[in-house]
């Protein structure tokens, strides 16, 4: 390592990932492609590209990309932070996503699609919603009120503005508890997690937002209330998209809606699979800490994700910017990237045997210190239960 | 009046402004507010984590550095 006669303060660091931001920002155009592909071979199968490209393509630059455990050193975080070039970056995400959806609304209409075309479309367009929550998801967490309206903005396609409530007020306060909808439990499907997490978290934010009003003397059924303001601008981009298209997109804009839910909901599975916090002698909950999240350093997805697999930096602090996020050594790793993890779920038994001894090595051997699936509790401590006795850390 | 600040985002609370959008108006003491209230911004700590701001400045960096 180089000596340097600068000052401490002035420490030279290159961000190596500066320029690849800007493919979070590309990828609205998944649709876009899907069609190119169509046109250019002539063959209708690639309408159905915008999957392939989340669940295979992603998948594979992960493996073969490999890691990237670059942290930004402390001297550095904040001039990163306060370098607009970043938030720029998730800003231009906004306008793609909306030309693309807009687009997608008028293939689906005036394209000529069968039916099958049209729900291949249709999936790749519920891919960039999806990942619009993600994008909403670094916006929303942001002090500055104009990123918290953008937030809401990429919201309204999958129609999930209560999102970003639950997930600041909610999952933040209660992650890694069996209290918090959004952490899944050992044993527990993906199947099973998401009417779990789908319904408590649509229950938690009301909650929220009922309880916030109440303090100000109002009722919930208010304009104020930001889960219902957050709705009325689904309703209306709904409205908007259906009048210029006709009613007979509905369908599709259901579907897409519901494959961006899915796919942020898979994310969320696999955030905080089997962590659990610890309760302290005042019978509060140990403060969140970097092992409490499943981190990946799988370049692929952390670009198009915006570090989303920094996770455990996240919940220690959710208002730090995405660029400036770092990796920790004491954080649990997931063997590969989200989009591939994402895979994995589909089939339970493949994930369980992928993750659950992950789990266990995690908390030294002893499972009753993981967040357990209440049904399934017995079974899984008198499976791993016999090879408990590491010490218990404090 | 008093300010409070988040020990995990730096967020304060001004005994003077209150929060109004939280439900807190101006001139809510401190003490007044449900220990259980998390911080409007990042929503790690709570009320109860807070800080008293003056005369300590110390504690302004404290969570910083994990």
């Amino acid at each position: 390592m180089a000596v340097q006669s600068v000052p401490a303060t002035r420490v030279e660091w290159r961000d190596g990932k500066r320029y690849l931001w800007i493919m979070g920002a590309v990828m609205p155009l998944v649709p876009f492609a899907a069609w190119a592909l169509v046109a250019a071979t002539g063959l209708d199968l690639f309408w159905w590209f915008g999957p392939v490209f989340v669940f295979g393509i992603i998948p594979l630059v992960d493996l073969l990309t490999g890691l990237d455990r670059n942290n930004p050193p402390d001297e550095v975080i904040e001039s990163l932070e306060n370098d607009r070039y970043y938030r720029w970056v998730t800003y231009a995400f906004i306008p793609m996503q909306y030309v693309s959806l807009v687009w997608g609304a008028w293939m689906l209409s005036s394209g000529g699609l069968d039916v099958l075309d049209k729900i291949g479309l249709s999936l790749g367009i519920g891919m960039v919603a999806g990942i619009a929550i993600n994008t909403a998801h670094e916006l929303g967490h942001k002090k500055e009120q104009h990123e918290r309206w953008f937030a809401r903005i990429a919201l309204a396609q999958p129609f999930y503005g209560h999102f970003f409530i639950e997930h600041n007020r909610g999952h933040h306060v209660r992650v890694a508890t069996p209290e918090d909808p959004a952490s899944s439990r050992v044993g527990e499907t993906v199947w099973g997690f998401l009417p779990r997490t789908v319904r408590g978290s649509l229950e938690s934010a009301w909650g929220l937002e009922k309880r916030r009003l109440e303090r100000r003397g109002q009722s919930p059924w208010t304009l104020h209330n930001d889960v219902l303001n957050a709705w009325a601008m689904s309703v209306m981009l709904w409205g908007g998209l259906m009048l210029a298209f006709g009613w007979e997109i509905f369908p599709y804009l259901v579907v897409q809606a519901l494959v961006g839910i899915w796919l942020l909901e898979s994310v969320n599975y696999l955030e905080h699979y089997g962590m659990l916090r610890q309760r302290t002698e005042s019978g509060r909950y140990e403060r969140v800490n970097p092992s409490h999240s499943w981190n990946s350093n799988n370049i692929g997805t952390n670009v198009l994700l915006y570090h989303l697999q920094r996770h455990s930096d996240h919940h220690a602090n959710p208002t730090r910017r995405y660029q400036a996020l770092r990796d920790f050594k004491e954080s649990p790793v997931l063997p590969t990237g989200y989009a591939g993890m994402i895979v994995l779920t589909w089939v339970p038994a493949i994930w369980r045997r992928v993750m659950d001894k992950r789990v266990l090595a995690h908390f030294d051997g002893d499972i009753t210190r993981a967040n357990l699936h209440p049904r399934k509790r017995d079974k899984i401590i008198a499976r791993y239960g016999a090879r408990a006795g590491g010490a218990h850390a404090a | 009046m008093s300010r409070f600040i988040c020990p995990s985002c730096e967020y304060v609370y001004d005994e003077e402004l209150g929060d109004p959008r939280e439900g807190w108006p101006p001139g809510t003491r401190f003490d007044q507010i449900d220990p259980d209230w998390c911080c409007p911004d990042c929503g790690v700590r709570e009320q109860q984590d807070f800080e008293p701001l003056d005369g300590d400045s110390d504690h302004s960096r404290v969570g910083e550095a994990r």
